[in-house]
């Protein structure tokens, strides 16, 4: 009947343009997504700036952000992290713990979460406490075998989403002797439980070291926490003692090991490979030096100290091939000859120096309140500037460890061969189908089994199913965007993936309210109106007889020359200019209808808006104390400094009104929750259009 | 007569569409994709025309897998003849109203399953069911698709 084809052609198209909604808002997500890994390193470098133009006005907001407390002993941290002072009250209702934990310990934690409780401080330092314990005499890389348990189950990509982490456990069991896991980072930071998973991890992992292996993900790193969520949630759910749990952390972190190989022919990793990665250079490195794998290693900092000379002390490396493409997406301008002299120099002047150095660190550990025996610090000083060669010769190997660890926790495969820059997260690299030929067979492997990237199913293969990726945190850029899976392992090493999707009600969303995307819209229009001015520019160029109006075609072109986040325009343009006239747009008019907030000083907020996320996470390091306040000098120091940094011109007295406009208390201080809450920045994750159901039933 | 820049502009919105499938960037798609893409450009096919469509630009030994290639022309060629044009909202809506015998203003939810799973172009079951849950209304548990026409055009292009 003609009537029925009529109908059935025209639902079918509608559906067709559905689905090529969702496909646009994974790729817009995700370009954003990466867009923001590469603020992060360019966060990094505008840090590596900061050294560079060290001066005294600067150096107590550089000592700030980068103060170590590093030079202690582990026996005085723990004492610093001592929970027996902290009193469980009697009105509190969570999960007791006891230690050595028992397997009814931990399923009370474990229920607990369940039914949105917390943890109590006091519990929460003491299994941080013992993990970190346990952490300290693991080695890099774990070795499991599938001898023991029959089978193995591995997970990938967590971020905090925990109703995905118990929904594994409903549908596979949860850790036990029998039940061997392998968990392969990011655990925190985006979703909002976070702390609740890593609690539950590491309960598991003291329960049963043998059988629950953890591998360290790139958000295992407190630089990217406070950018990313995790820093916020701990702050907000420990107001007490969130710092000294953070503080925790940062060492537990870096005490992660870096992989897991299974039967010596499987290896488990986060991000990847490159072609520098060799496990034996692996299984020797340090890997607790590493805190971030966004800063230098430790040893540079301490001997620089406050002097001049010293200050400008930079890392660099040889000048290989693969490490010159790390060098130059970490820094500009290290030069070979410029760090010999350094060497030479701090030992012409050692006495000087030292003297200097040594004042500054005294400085310091007043600061941090912490004792210290002078004659070790010394020592530890002197080896520093002894014998210029050995020098040389460690901190190249340091160097090169760390992009060897930089390259497993950032890397992603890609389908071509070879081995370049991953330019679009901003660390670690591309590698190819031969570079993975080449690392497998030199330790002899069969699989590369990593997560770092989402993907739809929750898992996929490449590199001729040499790789595989597996993702565990369902509808990770918004509801119904994609599948968590789970990987089973038994002898035969052949892989078999369980999926599944947290929220169950994604499946009773009507078509549209689920395809709406309305959330990557928002993110797009954000980032549309960070760039307004240069939008601006890139549409009068087209406009040569000032009308006012361009073509749709100019539209699009102009966008992606500006934005970069290789979008297809064409494609969005319908949800994105709603007023067109002849297929023309009066862009002024657009531009006017983008912004969310009205610019007072238009090129000075729009930038701040632009480098919101990056001010936000200059602005909680620097409030050290994680009080939630910064000083006006505080801010005005870090505005200019990154103003200059982006070549900005900006004159003390905008900045000033800036700051003052934004002190909304009046009392001098920046609230730094108000000053984003200003941009009236929404966080995403946290804004769901309806409760979700916690169904775990099998899809 | 068209002009170069028309013609570029329809390759690159050809080649956008395209490439939102395109997941490995091998310049080739799922060829049980193309039906989506084609649509996403604004073409109302029928199945019929569809498999036509796709049997014009397969591999000769077929692979599964459309290379852009060889859809591009094919394409382009659509999209300049204005093939498979969109269905204007009142011939539609008459349509609706030829299902609708008793000239009631709605569809009971069965009439309508009925009528796409026996007549036309069948659907799935999978297909009707989405089509049902989108566009029965909840209170009533019948189809007013007067307004689920409105509810599901596109107003663009």
């Amino acid at each position: 009947m003609r009537a029925a084809l009529l109908i059935q052609r025209w639902y079918r198209q509608y559906v067709a343009r559905l689905e090529m909604r969702r496909r646009c808002t994974w790729h817009i997500f995700q370009s954003i997504e990466y867009a923001g890994e590469q603020d992060q390193i360019k966060l990094y470098n505008f840090f590596g700036y900061l050294m560079d133009h060290f001066t005294p006005a600067n150096r107590n907001l550089i000592s700030h952000i980068f103060r170590e407390n590093e030079i202690c002993r582990d026996i005085e941290w723990e004492r610093y992290f001592c929970y027996k002072n902290i009193e469980v009250p009697e009105l509190y209702s969570g999960p007791h713990l006891s230690f050595p934990l028992t397997v009814s310990n931990v399923a009370d934690l474990v229920e607990a979460f369940k039914n949105k409780q917390q943890l109590h401080t006091r519990y929460v330092l003491q299994l941080l406490l013992e993990s970190w314990k346990l952490l300290r005499m693991l080695p890099n890389i774990n070795q499991v075998s599938t001898c023991q348990t029959k089978e193995i189950t591995i997970c990938g990509d967590l971020h905090g989403h925990l109703e995905d982490l118990l929904l594994v456990f409903y549908k596979n069991g949860m850790p036990s002797v029998e039940k061997s896991y392998v968990f392969n980072g990011d655990f925190v930071d985006r979703g909002k439980d976070s702390i609740e998973i890593l609690l539950i991890l590491f309960a598991f992992m003291l329960l049963y070291p043998n059988n629950v292996h953890l591998n360290r993900g790139n958000h295992e790193d407190y630089i990217v926490n406070l950018r990313y969520g995790f820093t916020k949630e701990v702050l907000g759910k420990y107001r007490l003692h969130g710092k000294k749990i953070l503080k925790l952390l940062q060492k537990i972190f870096s005490w992660l090991p870096l992989a897991t190989v299974i039967d010596q022919k499987v290896l488990i990793l986060h991000g990847g490979i490159s072609d520098t990665t060799d496990l034996n250079i692996i299984a020797q490195a340090d890997r607790h030096k590493y805190v971030s794998t966004l800063r230098p290693p430790k040893r540079r900092w301490v001997a620089s100290g406050g002097n001049s000379t010293a200050g400008r002390h930079k890392v660099n490396g040889r000048m290989d091939n693969s490490l010159q493409r790390h060098c130059s997406l970490a820094y500009n301008s290290p030069l070979r000859s410029r760090y010999n002299f350094q060497s030479r120099s701090m030992q012409n002047f050692s006495s000087k120096v030292n003297l200097a150095v040594e004042e500054e660190l005294k400085e310091q550990r007043r600061m941090a309140g912490l004792s210290q025996s002078y004659h070790d610090l010394r020592s530890s000083l002197s080896s520093d500037s002894d014998s210029d060669n050995y020098e040389t010769y460690e901190d190249d190997s340091n160097e090169w460890k760390q992009v060897i660890i930089v390259d497993m926790l950032w890397s992603d495969p890609m389908p071509q061969d070879g081995c370049i820059p991953n330019e679009v997260r901003g660390g670690g690299c591309y590698w190819g189908p031969d570079v993975t030929e080449k690392v497998l067979r030199r330790h002899n492997l069969q699989l590369l089994i990593r997560s770092h990237e989402c993907k739809q199913e929750g898992y996929e293969f490449c590199h001729n199913r040499k790789v595989l990726t597996i993702f565990s945190a369902s509808n990770y850029y918004e509801v119904g965007s994609n599948r968590g899976a789970y990987i089973r392992l038994g002898p035969d090493l052949v892989p078999h993936f369980i999926q599944y999707q947290a929220n169950r009600s994604t499946r009773e969303l009507t078509l549209r309210q689920r395809y709406r995307g309305t959330f990557s819209l928002r993110a797009l229009r954000e980032q549309l109106f960070a760039h307004k001015s240069d939008l601006l520019y890139a549409f009068q160029d087209y406009d040569t007889d000032n009308t006012g109006w361009i073509s749709l075609k100019h539209w699009a072109t102009a966008v992606e020359a500006v934005l970069r986040l290789g979008l297809p325009w064409r494609v969005l343009r319908s949800q994105l200019v709603t007023t067109t006239q002849d297929g023309m747009l009066d862009y002024q008019g657009w531009l006017r209808e983008l912004p969310i907030t009205e610019p007072k000083t238009e090129s000075l907020l729009e930038t701040m808006y632009k480098q919101r996320s990056n001010l936000e996470t200059i602005f909680r390091i620097i409030d050290s104390d994680h009080s939630g306040l910064i000083s006006f000098e505080e801010f005005r120091q870090t505005w200019k400094l990154l103003s200059s940094h982006l070549k900005m011109e900006i004159s003390d007295e905008a900045i000033l009104d800036m700051a003052v406009s934004i002190d909304f208390n009046k009392d001098g201080s920046i609230d730094i929750n108000e000053f984003m809450e200003a941009f009236r920045l929404v966080d995403r994750t946290m804004n769901l259009p309806s409760e979700p159901n916690h169904t775990k039933t099998d899809e | 007569m068209m002009s170069k820049a028309v013609i570029s502009e329809i390759h690159r919105r050809i080649a956008e569409a395209f490439n939102v499938f395109d997941n490995e960037s091998s310049k080739s798609v799922d060829v049980r994709e193309v039906g989506t893409i084609i649509r996403s450009l604004g073409c109302f096919p029928s199945e019929a025309e569809l498999h036509e469509m796709i049997a014009e630009v397969e591999e000769e030994e077929p692979t599964g897998y459309i290379r852009f290639e060889k859809f591009l022309p094919a394409m382009t060629k659509v999209l300049m003849e204005r093939k498979f044009r969109p269905i204007p909202k009142d011939v539609l809506i008459q349509a609706f109203e030829v299902l609708d015998q008793e000239k009631k203003g709605y569809l009971e939810a069965e009439e309508l399953k009925k009528y796409m799973t026996q007549e036309g172009e069948p659907f799935s079951q999978d297909e009707v069911e989405e089509m049902l849950s989108a566009a029965l209304d909840n209170k009533e548990n019948v189809i007013f698709y007067k307004d689920l026409v409105s509810k599901m055009t596109f107003e663009d292009l």
